[in-house]
């Protein structure tokens, strides 16, 4: 058995809009235009707010990521935690001016084991999935 | 027949199954006797148990005069690691969906 692995892994998209920051954040931030590319949702960029996103349900999964808002930084910064089957994980955005409009960095960190539950048994299993989904998350980068 | 995946998913469906998998993880090596006596549920349930866990590829056995040890194989996880994995697909996916909804938004 090996040791808990404490580091976390985060997944890290990057993408370029042609767009100034104040409208990327409009579509980040307002709970309509969220709905179009994300999910639905009860949104508010207001720090500590919790929300859900919904999909439809599938099997095994009723479809529903619990969130909290963590940080709210007009045009530059948004952060969210994201909560669904078991794991909890970070998002963030955060919104650089370029030239040609704005540059968006997705992070989703803390893929990680559960340090509360580590060893404690029933979750260990899961545990070892999480531990595996931090090799991935690794190569996808 | 069914996919190596879908045999995973079912066998981690079940409480009973995941519970002795995750005995076993924890644990090391057990014969079918000793997963009975905490398991709460009969040997013979034990047994077929463990036989989705095989088909699984969860987990490996070997006989040893008139018990049947089982390990586990958590490195059989792998296509649920995968699956997971996909997050990097649904961010890409739903990005691309960002720009579509900036380009509608008030030109």
């Amino acid at each position: 058995m090996t040791q808990p692995d404490t580091s976390t892994r985060s997944l890290i998209i990057e993408k370029e809009f042609p767009h100034p920051p104040e409208k990327v954040w409009r579509a980040l931030t307002e709970s309509s235009l969220m709905e179009q590319w994300l999910m639905k949702n009860d949104f508010q960029p207001v720090t500590g707010h919790s929300f859900t996103l919904r999909r439809e349900p599938m099997p095994n999964w009723n479809g529903v990521i619990d969130c909290q808002v963590l940080a709210v930084e007009p045009c530059r910064t948004l952060s969210y935690t994201w909560g669904t089957l078991g794991v909890e994980t970070v998002v963030t955005f955060t919104l650089t001016p370029t030239d040609a409009g704005t540059h968006v960095r997705m992070e989703q960190s803390g893929f990680r084991p559960d340090q509360e539950t580590n060893y404690k048994g029933a979750k260990y299993g899961w545990q070892k999935i999480i531990d595996g989904l931090e090799r991935v998350v690794a190569g996808l980068e | 027949m069914r996919s190596t995946a879908d045999n995973l998913f079912k066998a981690l469906s079940d409480p009973t199954r995941r519970a002795i998998f995750e005995r076993l993880t924890r644990n090391g090596e057990q014969t079918v006797r000793a997963l009975t006596e905490r398991s709460g549920v009969s040997q013979p349930m034990v047994s077929k148990h463990l036989s989705a866990l095989k088909r699984a590829r969860l987990v490996r056995n070997r006989r040893h005069g008139r018990e049947t040890h089982y390990q586990a194989r958590p490195e059989a996880l792998a296509p649920l690691v995968d699956w997971i994995g996909n997050y990097g697909a649904f961010w890409q996916d739903r990005l691309d969906r960002l720009a579509e909804v900036l380009e509608r938004m008030d030109k």
